[in-house]
């Protein structure tokens, strides 16, 4: 496997720059006879969408939802960092660099992270020119907010919903180039698969969720901007529709999967409340602004908060990090919970949560101000757990909410497939092993709007294509293996639902590669999950028609994708005997329990490649330099 | 032609029309209750003001002709929206629920179609002198004595009032409701839009129900 | 808590409907309605009959996929909610809960309750957007913008795109919808240029689809689980009128030099 990065040589500040007047260009008037297969409608594949229709390309955009509006990136609370140094308090774009590089525990490529850090301020630009209403202070300029992981105030937000407006910005630009006719959408249909026609991504095939119909498309190249992989795990802050299957397809069809093991848990979610649960909702990290983490000191502790004296309490974060307390960031603060429950002190149903407690702010500053901060925030956990958070605590547990790993790319986002290339949280690159708050809106966008334009042409430019059509053997065949593929999901008629072998995987992979992962438990998890993946293919159970809207079957297809692919994230995280980031090996902590990086074992990506069905994937690795940083430890004590 | 087509051709445009043509009508029925509350005046009083309208011919006429051309265009465009609204839905809901939706708002049509029929009916009564031969046995100078003619019957004064009931409702929900039609929404101004319509409705109502059931209790005479 | 649900079966957008009755045993309060019916289709899967069909996709309610008139209402009893968030302590057990699609001849029935919200795209498609390439703009405080502007134009732009403005209206008119469009970008200075084109583009386009008028009885803001203000329609009826009068009709193009 080529895993050439294709990094520009010259200083840091100097690379993109320089790379993109190197870059080859397409003429106007040649950009219409390359067509564009953009899969996905978030961040990424709308920015995308739009910018590559707007230089003249012919574009098609698909996506599983019934409208482009509706991906998940319109779930983000937070906002989007940008070093603007609006606020005058020292930013620039070396400090979001650093800060991220740092923030993902040095797993990042520096010069990926660099050129994030450069685009940033355009992205802020271009969602203003867009009418996106980001909040402002009285004199009419641009408020920002701080967030975890920074020293300094650079993120923009929508009050909390930014990834709301700053989708619905892309989705307008989308819409303006469907009504200028160089895009042409495809809602309601999902990706099954892509076709590789003598090594290059050339189209891809596509089921159309409401007629049935399975179709290829022919495409000069293919970008995939179809998110995370979080609903591995059943219960997630994700979407229900979120699935790994149009990258895992790209992964079975010879492109990289790097670093599945890194997955980021975030701490203050609403606990799970019964077996019905379907999802697992997010309440903003803010809250730990004022709140206090607390679980009782004795195990199995029955009694109501308030019974509870303050003696016989354990305010475990302020015990742990006394510098940083409640602040710690995400991946600590996830554990600790975690700890605290496996102890046997975790409160609510099945002990399964911790309590945030306001009570000594509410003391302090008053309901009202607590009220004008969090208003809303306490408005919604009423609204789902039907308790109130000013009179007892609000009880959080850790959910997964964002996965840092994805389809290796290089430099330019193209995976090791020439043609094929990845954006958003769909590809490896920013992140390293962990993502800090506001990062992921402003990746999602730097890719689309402001990288691909500049690196898709390039590729044009450099390649000889073949004409290619539906009809060719290629995408007959990779047709046929879709259709057989459906067929068979229908034609099993077992007495198991989909549904419920989700729910066994994501126990598996929560009990045994959620927060803390050990050698034993990721050992017993690759035993148990083949053999689950075997019952699937004979005891599922799908009803109604291949031919119809069938929401089963599709549910089918991608729980059968999440059935191979986290017994990969499990092999990976297996090989990676160290802990960074969102990967925490107990194996490898320090005395206090930290994590503890091996740099000198494991500074690279992990990336796999697939060898067939039941044959072990291989693994290759990117090794990581670090020119500009110099590699440290995080300590938040 | 643009224009014609973006004001009669849309729903948008078609609804300024209504909510125009609407408070334009109100502007009529106010000013024709300011004259009738004349009847409380006395013969002499009431006979004058009917002479004085009368003598004004052509004028009369233009008025008469302007007030049936936006009477057309309102009822029309009303019921080509309603029409429109009714395709809009072709299958209903089983189980329906109105959350915010007022009375008055939800038959519109209704009062509507009631109103018309008695302004045809109004017309031939006391304009056309066709329908009542008690009314036409009185000379047609003598307006006061035709009104006390007319609404002596109580089967007469009992549809005047339950015509003007709806005439109320149809107010109560259309004045307030122009306004929002026409775009005239500030927080400042819709404590009084949003009253004007009950406001006027109440006054059209008392006063208009005030001279037929008055003419019964033998208050005028 | 028991509950006896009616529910609008119809097997895709060709066929006719009809209402069935499922009964939900042993519902937790706690459960949200659409966790409620997920308990319902694995038991409906469990006796070998096709699972009920309904969209959703974020149930955190801000995704707008999500839809169901439950007892008439659109996104149910609780007011200022999508259906997702919707909890089953709202219902009592015994209670028969009517749960039908949204009805309009410009989202029709697809299958079951989900229907084709395809007329809503459409719709911004016609001119919901500022024509701002991708590339350089200017800096984003080159243009302060009034706090009340921003704030204002915020409230529009929360709408989510779930169509139950258009489900409540006793006209199945999606006024609140393209008005919180229009008004979102009426009142930003960026969306300026493009003003008048815009407000008459969606609204011709409002009527291609085949939906109704607005009759100002506000049922959509009743409905709406963004509690959009029906301010927003007015402001859509002004930029309307302003621009049937001032927009020219467009003119041939003619190339460059």
């Amino acid at each position: 496997m080529n895993l050439d990065s294709k990094i520009p040589s010259g200083p840091l500040e100097e690379k993109w720059e320089k790379h993109k007047f190197e870059m080859k260009l397409v003429n106007p008037a040649n950009r219409r006879k390359y067509d564009v297969i953009v899969v996905g409608s978030g961040l990424a594949g709308a920015s995308a969408a739009a910018t590559l229709g707007g230089h003249g390309y012919n574009v098609k955009c698909f996506c599983f939802q019934d409208s482009p509006r509706r991906a998940h990136s319109i779930a983000a609370q937070g906002g989007i960092n940008a070093a603007k140094n609006y606020q005058g308090d020292g930013d620039s774009v070396h400090r979001l660099f650093y800060d991220t590089i740092k923030g993902g525990d040095f797993r990042a490529r520096e010069a990926n992270v660099h050129r994030l850090a450069e685009v940033s301020r355009n992205i802020i630009d271009q969602c203003v020119a867009q009418g996106v209403p980001f909040a402002r202070d009285y004199g009419g300029l641009l408020d920002n907010r701080s967030f975890g992981g920074a020293q300094v105030s650079r993120t923009f937000y929508a009050r909390g919903q930014t990834g709301q407006q700053l989708l619905l910005g892309a989705y307008s630009a989308l819409n303006r180039e469907i009504n200028r006719g160089s895009v042409k959408m495809y809602s309601r249909t999902e990706m099954l698969d892509v076709v590789v026609v003598d090594g290059k991504a050339r189209g891809i095939i596509v089921r159309n969720l409401i007629t049935g119909e399975i179709t290829a498309h022919t495409a000069h190249a293919v970008i995939l901007a179809s998110g995370g992989y979080g609903n591995v795990f059943y219960l997630s802050t994700n979407a229900k529709g979120c699935n790994v299957t149009a990258t895992w397809r790209a992964h079975k069809r010879g492109a990289g999967f790097a670093n599945p093991c890194y997955t980021q848990i975030h701490p203050t979610c609403i606990p799970v409340s019964g077996d019905y649960q379907s999802k697992l909702t997010l309440m903003s990290e803010s809250l730990r602004n004022d709140g206090r983490v607390w679980v009782p000191k004795k195990q199995n502790d029955k009694r109501t908060a308030a019974e509870i004296p303050e003696s016989e309490r354990d305010y475990y974060l302020e015990r742990k990090y006394p510098s940083y307390g409640n602040l710690a960031p995400r991946d600590i603060a996830s554990r600790s919970a975690k700890e605290a429950c496996d102890s046997g002190r975790g409160v609510g149903p099945g002990g399964l949560g911790v309590y945030l407690d306001f009570a000594d702010s509410i003391k302090r500053l008053g309901e009202d101000a607590i009220k004008k901060r969090y208003g809303n925030l306490f408005h919604m956990y009423q609204k789902i757990t039907a308790e109130n958070p000013y009179k007892t605590p609000m009880r959080i547990y850790p959910a997964v909410h964002y996965t840092m790993g994805g389809l290796w790319v290089d430099y330019n986002l193209m995976s090791n497939i020439p043609g094929l290339f990845v954006l958003g949280e769909a590809n490896f690159s920013d992140h390293g092993a962990n993502r800090l708050g506001a990062s992921a809106l402003m990746q999602g966008l730097a890719d689309g709007y402001f990288v691909i334009p500049f690196t898709l042409p390039n590729y044009f430019a450099n390649e000889k294509f073949e004409p290619v059509n539906e009809s060719d053997p290629a995408f007959k065949q990779t047709l046929d293996e879709v259709q057989t593929r459906t067929t068979k999901l229908l034609s099993i008629k077992g007495n198991r639902s989909v549904d419920s072998f989700h729910k066994e995987l994501g126990k598996i992979m929560w009990d045994k590669c959620g927060m803390a992962r050990d050698k034993s438990g990721l050992e017993e998890a690759i035993k148990k999950i083949p053999q689950l993946r075997e019952e699937f293919w004979q005891n599922v159970k799908v009803l109604g028609d291949e031919k119809d809207l069938n929401q089963s079957l599709e549910r089918a297809g991608r729980v059968a994708d999440f059935l191979e692919f986290g017994e990969l994230m499990c092999r990976d995280a297996l090989h990676r005997e160290e802990s960074c980031g969102g990967h925490f090996r107990t194996e490898h902590q320090t005395e206090d329990g930290e994590a503890k990086r091996n740099d000198d074992k494991f500074c690279y990506a992990g990336v796999w490649e697939f060898k067939g069905d039941g044959k072990p994937s291989e693994l290759h690795k990117e090794n990581l330099t670090f020119e500009n940083v110099k590699l440290a430890t995080r300590s938040y004590k | 032609m643009a224009l014609c087509d973006r004001i009669i051709g849309n729903g948008v445009g078609a609804k300024a029309v209504v909510a125009i043509t609407g408070l334009m009508l109100t502007g009529f029925v106010m000013a024709h209750l300011s004259g009738n509350l004349l009847v409380f005046a006395g013969p002499e009083a009431f006979n004058k003001y009917a002479a004085g309208l009368k003598s004004l011919g052509g004028i009369l006429w233009v008025a008469r002709l302007g007030l049936l051309g936006i009477f057309i265009l309102h009822l029309g465009l009303a019921i080509r929206l309603n029409l429109e609204n009714k395709a809009a839905r072709p299958q209903k809901y089983v189980n329906e629920a109105t959350m915010e939706a007022t009375f008055a708002s939800r038959y519109m049509v209704q009062t509507g179609l009631l109103l018309f029929a008695f302004i045809i009916y109004h017309l031939a009564h006391y304009t056309f002198r066709v329908a009542s031969d008690d009314v036409n046995a009185v000379p047609a100078e003598d307006v006061y004595g035709m009104v006390i003619a007319g609404f002596s019957n109580p089967i007469v004064s009992g549809f005047y009032v339950l015509a003007m009931a709806a005439l109320a409702m149809h107010l109560k929900h259309g004045v307030s409701s122009a306004f929002q039609s026409l775009g005239i929404y500030h927080p400042n101004l819709n404590v009084v839009t949003q009253k004007l319509g009950p406001i006027i409705a109440a006054i059209v109502f008392v006063g208009f129900a005030s001279i037929p059931v008055s003419v019964l209790m033998g208050c005028i005479k | 808590m028991d509950l006896t649900l009616h529910v609008w079966r119809q097997k895709n957008s060709k066929s006719d409907g009809h209402m069935e009755i499922v009964e939900a045993k042993d519902v937790s309060e706690h459960s949200s309605f659409l966790e409620m019916l997920d308990v319902v289709n694995e038991n409906l899967l469990g006796q070998g009959k096709e699972p009920i069909a309904f969209d959703h996709d974020c149930r955190e309610g801000i995704c707008g996929a999500c839809s169901l008139v439950i007892n008439g209402e659109p996104h149910g009893p609780e007011y200022g909610t999508t259906t997702c968030q919707l909890h089953m302590r709202s219902f009592k057990s015994g209670q028969h809960v009517y749960i039908e699609p949204w009805r309009a001849r410009a989202l029709p029935v697809l299958k079951d309750l989900i229907v084709d919200r395809t007329s809503f795209d459409r719709i911004q498609q016609a001119g919901g957007f500022v024509s701002s390439n991708t590339g350089s703009p200017q800096d984003a405080n080159a243009l302060p913008i009034p706090k009340p502007d921003a704030d204002k134009a915020f409230d529009a732009a929360v709408c989510i795109g779930c169509g139950a403005c258009a489900a409540a209206c006793k006209n199945a008119s999606p006024m609140l919808f393209v008005a919180a469009k229009v008004s979102q970008l009426a009142i930003l200075p960026q969306g300026k240029p493009e003003r008048e084109r815009r407000v008459l583009a969606m609204v011709d386009q409002m009527k291609k689809e085949g939906f109704g008028n607005c009759t100002n009885q506000y049922e959509c803001e009743a409905a709406c689980p963004k509690e959009i203000s029906v301010e927003h329609i007015a402001r859509m009826n002004r930029e309307y009128f302003r621009a049937a009068i001032l927009e020219e009709p467009e003119k041939q193009g003619h190339g460059g030099d």
